[in-house]
């Protein structure tokens, strides 16, 4: 009779751990979650490294030469992106701001939204959040996803976003990709077939560059973040010691 | 220094119980000496009150409730322009699943120990009046950042007004102020949330508590401490909750920090639960995502809307769920309270009942399939069995001895 109420208890307990672990795995990790884009295709995998201002600078360069002419990036201030880029107000406004915007102001384009319309089929979205609503994965995908296909009035199509009406403004740079589909005519893998400026591989750091730079605008302060995050575990595993003692110390006189 | 403290004390007790208080709640509210693990989540949940309370009102002095305004005045005044916006913003929307997490912990442990039976079934009533007006508090707060899934979520969840016969589509009208979400509907969820509601709940609690003093703390063992006092007539069981317990809720309430802080800052959206990705996209009425799930804390029941074939019959289901919830204390017709003195079958009824919760609240997030619909009809029938027929199973269970005093282990 003992030995059983042992084991309903041992079992409760094991049943309270599980239902624990459950919560904590469901809240700590399943990251691999549906990101709102989706389009079946398999994302390229990237990681983002805030602290390379190299690369966010590179990427800041890129973005403003091929994307801020018709995308704007509305919330983000080019003072903002200096301070944080290590930048210089003369380097931001000589080689970031294409337009007379004050050095203050937001990333916004002079395209109008008619001109946009006519143009694209669509305006053009704005991109401050765009690498927190789609993801850096999707955004990677994207960018170097672009292939020729003739049935599009821009020339291209591309695997991450079917029939999308943005041109592959880096085509210069990367060159063409032709795409082999498979029975069900999706597409199977995508090849270069005539060679852009860069080579692959400069290519493919040039997309990293830009997605890094998305990644940072989307949350300019996420390296600040992580490195508090540190500061504040540290101090609340101090303060932990301190409690933890505290609490045995006035419990020593309760009867068991 | 002592002397004119005493006397300041005593102007102040000659004029307000201020020492009366303080005893009666807190250095003479004699508490059961076995609280355990489960016992942290009351006081964590009065902790993320305060996180939410002060982080809205920092929120509230950058954010504006207007359609035109909102996404910008969340996405880049309070998150990029102002100083440390950001991580008041995360504050808050951490806070608000954190309170649903440590809520439906709090839920749990009086579900084991039998915290709802006689003479605690106010406490009870009132701790569901509490999950009720904070279900109210977070999808209305939900909505004010306005982005795709703040308005879908909303569009979907106040579209089930109109499923209401004859006078439906009126309510949905007088609710939204407006024939569809808009500025009118987004004003007044905010007047809602941050002063109308709010208020609610600081009554509720005050209520819950009151009235929890007022009959004394259940414990793991579902005996009743009142029942063996000693000569000063303070229970043999029972320590003073000032200090014990504040010194042990001080470590309780550093450990939660430790994990709501590792999700401020080194995860804010959580994978997607605590802030939706298709959130960071500006509320678009025109353009319907591809699939749209509430938050997480609402999903279970969000599951048991769906798993009723009709629209009606969905609501109707759903807001069952939660007003049978109220009736427990009577369904539950087993005089011993703690679990660990009651059958076997009665524990195993109750983990069944929290893997079907979960199972709901994961296909809420899901779009249905008909497996899926089909899972969550029958988890959505054993929530209901589990509840209605508790009057019948609870009658002839076996239960165990009961010990007269509290055991530690």
């Amino acid at each position: 009779m003992k030995s059983s109420i042992k084991r309903i208890q041992q079992l409760t307990q094991q049943f309270h751990s599980l239902l624990l672990s459950i919560i904590f795995i469901a809240l700590t990790g399943l990251s691999a979650n549906v990101l709102a884009a989706g389009g079946g295709v398999e994302l390229k995998h990237m990681t983002v490294n805030m602290s390379d201002k190299g690369a966010l600078q590179r990427g800041a360069k890129l973005f403003t030469d091929y994307c801020l002419s018709c995308h704007s990036a509305k919330y983000v201030r080019f003072n903002r992106v200096a301070e944080d880029l290590d930048l210089t107000e003369k380097q931001v406004m000589e080689n970031l701001n294409h337009s007379d915007a004050k050095f203050g102001s937001t990333m916004t384009t002079t395209m109008t939204k008619e001109y946009a319309k006519k143009s694209f089929g669509a305006l053009p979205p704005d991109l401050s959040l765009v690498a927190r609503s789609r993801g850096v994965d999707w955004l990677y995908t994207y960018l170097t996803g672009f292939y020729s296909d003739p049935a599009k009035t821009t020339g291209f199509n591309n695997i991450a976003f079917k029939d999308v009406g943005m041109p592959n403004v880096l085509w210069e740079l990367q060159g063409t990709q032709e795409a082999t589909f498979n029975e069900h005519g999706m597409v199977e893998h995508l090849k270069l077939t005539k060679e852009g400026k860069l080579s692959e591989a400069e290519f493919d750091r040039e997309v990293r560059s830009i997605v890094s730079f998305l990644s940072y605008i989307g949350e300019p302060r996420q390296a600040e973040r992580k490195v508090l995050g540190a500061w504040v575990l540290v101090f609340l595993a101090v303060l932990f010691i301190f409690a933890y003692n505290l609490k045995k110390e006035y419990w020593k006189d309760v009867p068991h | 220094m002592g002397k004119r403290v005493d006397d300041l004390m005593g102007w102040v007790d000659d004029r307000f119980p201020l020492t009366k208080m303080w005893e009666e709640h807190l250095s003479k509210y004699y508490a059961p000496k076995n609280f355990n693990f489960w016992y942290f989540f009351g006081s964590l949940a009065l902790m993320v009150l305060v996180i939410q309370i002060v982080s809205g009102i920092f929120l509230a002095m950058f954010y504006k409730p207007d359609t035109a305004l909102a996404f910008q005045s969340v996405e880049m005044s309070i998150m990029r322009d102002v100083e440390w916006g950001w991580l008041i913003r995360y504050f808050h929307s951490t806070g608000a699943s954190a309170f649903f997490i440590v809520v439906y912990l709090h839920m749990y442990r009086a579900l084991i120990y039998g915290s709802y039976k006689k003479p605690r079934e106010l406490v009870w009533i009132f701790g569901v009046l509490i999950y009720l007006a904070l279900m109210a508090e977070g999808f209305m707060g939900y909505l004010l950042p306005w982005g795709q899934m703040s308005f879908w979520g909303a569009q979907v969840i106040l579209s089930l007004v109109g499923a209401i016969p004859f006078v439906g589509e009126d309510i949905g009208i007088w609710v939204r102020g407006d024939f569809v979400i808009g500025d009118a509907t987004l004003n007044r969820f905010f007047a809602l949330h941050i002063i109308a509601i709010p208020l609610v709940l600081l009554g509720l609690i005050v209520a819950h508590i009151i009235a929890l003093h007022e009959v004394g703390s259940n414990n793991p063992d579902g005996v009743e401490i009142k029942k063996n006092k000693d000569e000063n007539g303070i229970p043999k069981d029972g320590i003073p909750f000032h200090p014990y317990y504040t010194v042990k809720d001080i470590v309780g309430v550093v450990v939660f920090l430790m994990f709501f802080s590792f999700v401020v800052f080194f995860a804010p959206e959580m994978g997607g639960y605590f802030i939706e990705y298709a959130n960071f996209e500006p509320a678009d009425p025109l353009k319907t995502p591809a699939h749209i799930a509430p938050v997480w804390y609402f999903t279970p029941y969000y599951s048991i809307l769906r798993a009723v074939p009709d629209k009606l019959g969905g609501v109707i289901a759903m807001g069952g769920a939660i007003v049978v919830l109220f009736f427990l204390p009577w369904l539950d017709r087993n005089p011993v309270k703690s679990f660990r003195y009651r059958s076997t079958m009665w524990k195993v009824l109750i983990a069944l009942f929290v893997v079907s919760f979960l199972i709901l609240g994961y296909l809420g997030m899901k779009a249905p399939t008909e497996l899926f619909t089909n899972i969550a009809r029958v988890c959505t029938i054993y929530y209901f069995a589990f509840f209605l027929l508790m009057p019948f199973y609870t009658r002839i269970e076996k239960n165990k001895p009961v010990p007269e005093r509290v055991t530690m282990s």
